[in-house]
């Protein structure tokens, strides 16, 4: 195996004679007072901008010679590609916000980005975040934004008046479903236009699949245990199934998105909602009764003794290495991963998780669901998502959860053709074993 | 009688071509004017409210005026390109549909793969690199002239098999050969299609959303079609916002055509009535 | 075919210069058409397009991260082949540019008879037609996926006036893939119409006059006259709207991203979530996969169109 790096691009300029590679991200030089200009870029998602414009607010009003010139980029695959189209071509600005996780080991920090480790930017970091932004033994990263709870988002107010308790098992749950469609209202929303938005029984019941079979993630990464053959694991396929299968859905789920489905929700049409707190914040402007209104529990498991909440960790904010201002970017992402930083950002979105940095706590107005997220996590009853315990995560999981969630595709033949995506991802990574 | 059903049938064709034309663009229009929370519904409705300047000032205003940034990048790409399009691939076109022979074979399977093969975005950004071009106006110009390129030469070709031989020939006994032939007597005939091709590649080019994301990226060097994600993001849509955006960014295409339009019926009026 | 006075076609002026037709070329000033013509396109064509695609198909035989790549040989295609959906793709995409490429065809070729005629609302009718080529597909894709919602869409309130309940048509895997494809015919059969438009206007009067003098009626015309003499127009949207669909991908898209499932994925829409994915590599041997498909098919295709030429 003979690895090359660009070597063919490198051939074709070396025979260029106009060999003048363009100006790259940062939009000035360091001056010697200090002052510099810095390139943010961030994804273009209502929550994240507001937040970043706060957060840039307050950065520039404590350290006046640095300003930001805050850039959007689109979000999920599409963004993806521009984040790595532009760092592998060296025009990444020089401050980006990105996800952390197994998404991040695919963009080689290595090669494109500042290592921080031991820097004292990450003073105020709590450490039990620093191993989803670390590859290969090196720290790359900050928390930009909070932590953000898979589950399921349920109407309260329903609940209240149907007289339901929040259910701890998954027994309890269908139990809860059954009542609330004999009242007539939606008992599950899905919306698989907005694809993303139909994984969430299997991701987020990964807590259920811990406590079930400690070493699965593990095994996973080492292709030793699979989906379709961990029966823990294939529970989420099997929800997914059962769900659609007792008719508990949305009419029209094939072609709603997540507005349709935060409606029903907010409205009331609608009680459980597989979802992230993430999601929420968005949408407190257009339903501002969604703050107390909606609450969030842990997809439930089996038993009703273990029962907890899988939580994604936030994303990291991240320098490039073609940045020419290491100093101001530094400057700026310490106050990221600030107690100032995480004010100002709540001041800009609602905190929809707790934030991963010392010294600040949820305000007491947070939106329920942070408060209910908090609550797992204040009990030590959570576990962080497969994506940020393993690198190996399969890019047609949403296709495959749609198709079993529209009854399309069997439980067992979903997860078997999710075993087989993943292998696909884990041979184009090149990871050990595979 | 014969009258009667010639003015029922404009009737039906009339009927048909509104519902079926019309309503979606009213429909995108009255979105558009409606305020957030009803165009939501994302119904047929009649709007209750009619924040018409609101929305058409939320719109222009987003993002530090963007949008009009956008629609000064979008004018020149789209000039630039365009120009460039028509100047070449009318000279290729018209070679390649005059004269036979290896080199002509060659010529149309590259137009044909043109046609046919997905553009690779990574080595191209690397030339462009190479050349001092990538995140330039320009370099974008470039990139759309050669991704248009074979649907242009294509149409060129087609229609210059139109224009007789013979005229090329009565030419070149006045001793007009190469430029003078082409630009003097040839030209000036295949003004049917080049409205053709102007007209649809200006389109294709100002609407074009994948290409300026890659080529050109940033804020500052934004085209009108990538502000249609300032309203819409993974986590929420602002309809009426996207649909009054929407509106504004099919504008000027459409001042494009009802410019052109008269223009391709004179132009082809007078093809046809030399023929 | 069967005009009784096709020679009446050529006007007067070229017919005198039909005695140099032996002799094009002329000794002493070089090619009348010039190589030269090809240059400033090639040289764009090529620095632009040609130098980056043979680049690509380097790396399709890399496993490929941006950052790095690997030699692997022809593994990328295999695993291509391998692909779980490869099937539904290839078939999505046959029916999806059969469909759509007849459509615009048989539709554009009908409003080019009826747009040429004399009917009174003709600029009306042909500016409407033409409208939604001017929209970007981003935005049809937008308003038809909220058109064709199954319970607040247009279409489905519409069918309910007249007692029919219409499908979820985008989130239904029976019908998604048909309602893109119309929705792509909705969008383009403009474009075809001004093709055939342009070419109905350059048939000669000469050959309808023909026809009448024979006394031929309107499907005469049509059958003797406008077929066979639109025929490079024929030829154009075949090819255009025939390789488009096979590449099609952007409507796909934006309504439905390839589903529900993949009930609705097209071979592009596959290469694009690998691509998405980040398998670079194995999103760029795809790209050679179609391009080979697509040239198996359209070769003859041209091949056969071309011949049926009617020369100029």
């Amino acid at each position: 195996m003979k690895t090359t790096r660009h070597r063919l691009g490198v051939a074709f300029f070396a025979a260029l004679p106009l060999l003048a590679l363009t100006a790259c991200g940062s939009p000035s030089e360091p001056a010697a007072d200090g002052s510099a200009t810095l390139a943010l870029l961030i994804d273009n998602n209502e929550s994240t901008v507001n937040a970043a414009k706060s957060v840039v607010e307050a950065f520039q009003a404590a350290n006046p010679k640095i300003k930001i010139q805050t850039e959007t980029r689109p979000p999920g695959g599409e963004g993806d590609n521009i984040v790595k189209t532009r760092l592998s071509t060296g025009e990444m600005s020089d401050v980006f916000w990105y996800n952390s996780g197994s998404l991040l080991q695919a963009l080689n920090p290595a090669q494109t980005m500042v290592d921080l480790t031991g820097d004292p930017v990450l003073k105020n970091v709590q450490e039990s975040f620093l191993p989803v932004v670390t590859q290969g033994g090196k720290v790359y990263g900050v928390p930009a934004g909070t932590a953000t709870g898979g589950g399921i988002l349920y109407n309260r107010k329903v609940y209240e008046k149907l007289g339901l308790q929040v259910p701890k098992s998954w027994a309890e749950f269908t139990a809860n479903n059954d009542k609330i469609k004999a009242a007539g209202i939606t008992p599950v929303i899905s919306t698989f236009k907005d694809t993303w938005t139909s994984q969430l029984f299997v991701l987020a019941d990964f807590f259920n699949v811990q406590a079930a079979v400690p070493g699965f993630a593990q095994d996973y990464t080492a292709n030793k245990a699979k989906y379709a053959t961990t029966p823990a694991a294939l529970t989420g396929f099997k929800r997914l199934e059962e769900v659609h299968a007792k008719g508990y859905l949305n009419k029209g789920f094939g072609s709603a998105n997540l507005d349709a489905g935060i409606k029903l929700l907010a409205e009331g049409t609608g009680v459980h909602y597989p979802l992230l707190t993430a999601s929420l914040p968005g949408f407190v402007d257009k339903f501002p009764q969604v703050t107390t209104d909606i609450g969030y529990f842990g997809v439930p498991g089996d038993d009703a003794a273990k029962n907890g909440a899988t939580v994604w960790e936030p994303g990291g904010a991240y320098i490039a290495k073609t940045t020419k201002n290491v100093a101001a970017a530094k400057t700026f992402l310490a106050f990221i991963a600030s107690p100032e930083g995480a004010a100002a950002w709540a001041k800009g979105t609602p905190p929809s998780g707790p934030f991963r940095i010392k010294g600040y706590q949820l305000p007491d107005d947070a939106i329920q669901v942070a408060k209910d997220l908090q609550g797992y996590i204040d009990k030590n009853e959570s576990a962080p998502a497969l994506e940020f315990v393993s690198p190996v995560k399969g890019p047609s999981l949403e296709q495959i959860t749609v198709a079993v969630g529209s009854g399309l595709t069997t439980a067992a033949e979903g997860a078997a053709q999710y075993d087989k995506d993943v292998e696909k991802q884990a041979k184009q990574l090149g990871l050990a074993g595979w | 009688m014969r009258a009667l059903r010639r003015s029922g049938a404009e009737v039906a064709a009339f009927v048909v071509a509104v519902v079926v034309f019309i309503v979606p663009f009213s429909f995108m229009v009255l979105t558009a004017v409606k305020d957030e929370l009803q165009s939501a519904e994302l119904d047929f409705a009649w709007p209750a409210s009619w924040p018409i300047v609101e929305n058409f000032v939320a719109v222009i205003e987003a993002r530090d005026y963007v949008l009009l940034r956008a629609f000064v990048n979008s004018t020149v790409l789209t000039v630039g390109a365009v120009a460039l399009l028509v100047v070449f691939c009318s000279m290729a076109g018209f070679v390649l549909q005059r004269r036979k022979g290896r080199m002509g074979t060659t010529v149309n399977f590259l137009v044909l793969t043109g046609l046919i093969i997905p553009p690779a975005i990574v080595p191209t950004i690397w030339v462009l690199q190479g050349l001092g071009l990538f995140k330039t106006l320009p370099g974008l110009i470039l990139v759309e002239v050669a991704f248009h390129m074979s649907y242009s030469v294509l149409l060129f070709r087609a229609f210059v098999a139109a224009v007789p031989r013979e005229l090329d020939e009565a030419a070149m006994i006045d001793g007009c050969t190469g430029f003078r032939l082409f630009f003097q007597v040839i030209f000036p005939l295949l003004r049917p299609v080049t409205i053709t091709v102007v007209l649809t590649t200006s389109v294709a080019v100002f609407n074009d959303f994948v290409n300026p994301l890659y080529f050109l990226p940033g804020d500052e060097n934004a085209t009108v079609q990538l502000t249609l994600y300032n309203f819409q993001s993974q986590y929420s849509t602002q309809w009426n916002l996207l649909f009054m955006d929407i509106v504004l960014i099919t504008i000027p295409p459409l001042l494009a055509f009802v410019f052109f339009n008269r223009k391709i019926v004179a132009g082809m009026t007078a093809g046809a009535i030399k023929g | 075919m069967t005009s009784s006075r096709p020679s009446t076609a050529t006007p007067p002026e070229p017919r005198t210069a039909a005695a140099g037709r032996r002799t094009p070329r002329r000794k002493g000033r070089g090619n009348p058409y010039p190589y030269v013509f090809y240059l400033p396109a090639g040289i764009i064509y090529t620095v632009v397009f040609l130098v980056p695609t043979i680049m690509a198909f380097y790396f399709s035989m890399t496993r490929w991260t941006l950052f790095d790549s690997t030699f692997v040989g022809l593994e990328n295609f295999t695993d291509f082949f391998a692909e779980q959906n490869l099937r539904i793709g290839f078939q999505n995409t046959l029916i999806y540019a059969v469909s759509t490429s007849g459509l615009k065809v048989v539709l554009g070729m009908a409003l080019g008879v009826l747009l040429t005629s004399r009917l009174k609302l003709r600029g009306f009718l042909r500016s409407v037609v033409f409208f939604p080529v001017l929209v970007s597909t981003v935005a049809v894709g937008i308003t038809f996926s909220v058109l064709l919602k199954p319970d607040t869409g247009l279409v489905n309130k519409a069918l309910a006036l007249v007692g029919v309940s219409g499908p979820d048509w985008l989130g239904d895997a029976n019908t998604a893939l048909l309602s893109v494809a119309i929705v792509d015919v909705w969008k383009g059969v403009g474009l075809a119409t001004v093709i055939y438009i342009a070419g109905m206007m350059s048939i000669p009067r000469d050959y309808y006059q023909a026809v009448a003098v024979d006394g031929g009626g309107a499907w005469h015309r049509f059958r003797y006259v406008t077929l066979p003499l639109s025929w490079p127009a024929t030829n154009s949207v075949i090819i255009l709207s025939f390789i488009g669909g096979l590449r099609s991908f952007d409507l796909i898209w934006t309504m439905t991203r390839g589903g529900p499932g993949f009930t609705s994925d097209v071979i592009a829409s596959i290469i694009y979530k690998q691509y998405q994915a980040g398998f670079f590599g194995l999103s760029t041997a795809g790209n050679v996969i179609l391009f080979i498909v697509v040239t198996a098919l359209v070769v003859p295709l041209t091949r056969f169109l071309s011949a049926r030429e009617v020369p100029a």
